[in-house]
């Protein structure tokens, strides 16, 4: 009897503890959820105006969006957003949040804005595990090598050319990384074919709004 | 048990460092250490959270039943770290940009429940919480002197991106030891970290034994003398 009034306490006990770590951290969820979801649109809004400055669009950005789907072109299996810059009614850039899955740690991910003529407004690395001191200079904070995609189309540069320089590219590769840039070079192209392709199923204005076929 | 708080701060910052004595939290440590501020962000989140742990769990030690007393450690560990986690995105966003990803790391941490086993559960409040502080002071000293050690050789370079945890105004701080330095590889990679943790436990072991060797030489000196 007495074993089993100790077990039942002791369980009790554990289960108060449980319930009061589990409701300190639904507080905090609650408190906070709208705060970081207003944090992350800022700071993604911050890195959207570096590749499409304010002045260059007035339309709501965020909530101008398509999910489009390719898994060959834009790295995955998912859908992905595409937001869209417009200025009175005309369409001015996307910018594709790509994928480049063949990095050297896992996935690469991708901000690309492109503009409506098919050029790179420019190019960010959201995030990535890439190898500190070798890979990570595809981040701007590391090295500016990321922009060395801005202005670049299909149109001005071959797709033979859409490569590392060991590869024959146009592009620098790191020293003792190669697998990194070349992997961010081929997301980049393959975002631009994407472009390419469905431009116009892109801009689709948001009150028609259609996924376009992969 | 008693303990002063010298005694607390001797033993957190030296003579029982977790990092060099203890050697726990390799994990994070020897992932995290490749630069100074990568050190140091690591090291004031830790401390952080083992000050917190230590306060709540020596709060609550003369409710814990002994035989449920791990499970509850690991319940309280686990809020605090996530409670740390969200409220620091909420309201430091920026920094949370910088240590978002060293926090989950510290659940990894075995120092935290170590401490709370060890001393918290069995000491009053404000002692737990010195040693949540001197305990975390000295784990980030070592991460900090082990991030410098491999930045210097690794990069080059000291305090580099220091703007990130102080902002613009420190940019100034990060010094390029020497021009046109190539990088060192190994000491940005992990066994860098592991060799650099090995020579600064070899170094300390030294030095202590260098300690204790004078100590025991001061009285076979004075004994020479009262024999004169």
């Amino acid at each position: 009897m007495s074993l089993f009034k100790n077990m039942a306490i002791s369980a009790i006990l554990l289960g108060l503890f449980a319930v009061v770590g589990t409701g300190m951290v639904s507080l905090t969820y609650k408190n906070t959820a709208k705060r970081i979801a207003a944090n992350h649109r800022a700071t993604l809004l911050k890195t959207l105006h570096e590749l499409i400055p304010a002045d260059q669009y007035d339309n709501d950005i965020f909530s101008d969006t398509i999910r489009v789907s390719n898994p060959a072109l834009l790295g995955s299996n998912e859908a992905i957003n595409v937001y869209r810059a417009r200025k009175a009614g005309q369409p001015v850039a996307a910018i594709i949040e790509s994928i480049a899955p063949d990095g050297y740690s896992g996935n690469i991910y991708l901000l690309i804005a492109i503009k409506y003529n098919g050029q790179i407004a420019g190019v960010r690395v959201v995030n990535h595990r890439e190898t500190p001191g070798l890979g990570d200079a595809i981040d701007l904070s590391h090295s500016d090598w990321i922009l060395s995609f801005t202005g670049k189309s299909l149109k001005n540069l071959k797709s033979r050319n859409w490569a590392v320089k060991r590869d024959g590219g146009n592009f620098d590769q790191f020293t003792g990384a190669t697998i990194t840039p070349r992997a961010v070079v081929k997301a980049v192209h393959n975002a631009l074919i994407y472009f390419n392709q469905q431009r116009d199923k892109l801009f689709v204005p948001p009150t028609t709004k259609k996924e376009p076929a992969a | 048990m008693k303990n002063s708080y010298l005694d607390i701060a001797r033993n957190g910052l030296w003579s029982n460092n977790s990092a060099l004595v203890q050697v726990l939290g390799l994990c994070p440590m020897l992932a995290i250490t490749n630069t100074m501020v990568n050190s140091l962000g690591l090291g004031l989140a830790t401390t952080l959270t083992l000050i917190c742990s230590n306060v709540s769990i020596s709060a609550i030690r003369h409710w814990v039943r002994p035989e449920i007393r791990i499970p509850v450690f690991v319940l309280i560990i686990a809020s605090i770290v996530t409670v740390i986690e969200l409220s620091m995105n909420a309201w430091f966003h920026e920094l949370y940009d910088i240590l978002g990803i060293f926090i989950p790391l510290i659940v990894t941490n075995c120092m935290i429940i170590a401490r709370a086993e060890a001393f918290a559960s069995k000491n009053s409040i404000p002692h737990a919480f010195a040693d949540g502080l001197f305990m975390g002071l000295g784990f980030t000293l070592v991460l900090l002197l082990l991030g410098t050690l491999r930045e210097a050789i690794g990069f080059g370079t000291l305090f580099q991106q220091i703007e990130l945890m102080f902002g613009d105004n420190a940019k100034w701080l990060t010094v390029h030891l020497f021009g046109n330095y190539r990088g060192y590889l190994l000491a940005i990679l992990p066994p860098g970290a592991f060799l650099g943790l090995g020579f600064m436990i070899a170094f300390k072991n030294m030095l202590d034994r260098r300690i204790e060797r004078k100590r025991q030489a001061v009285p076979a000196k004075q004994r020479v003398q009262f024999v004169k």
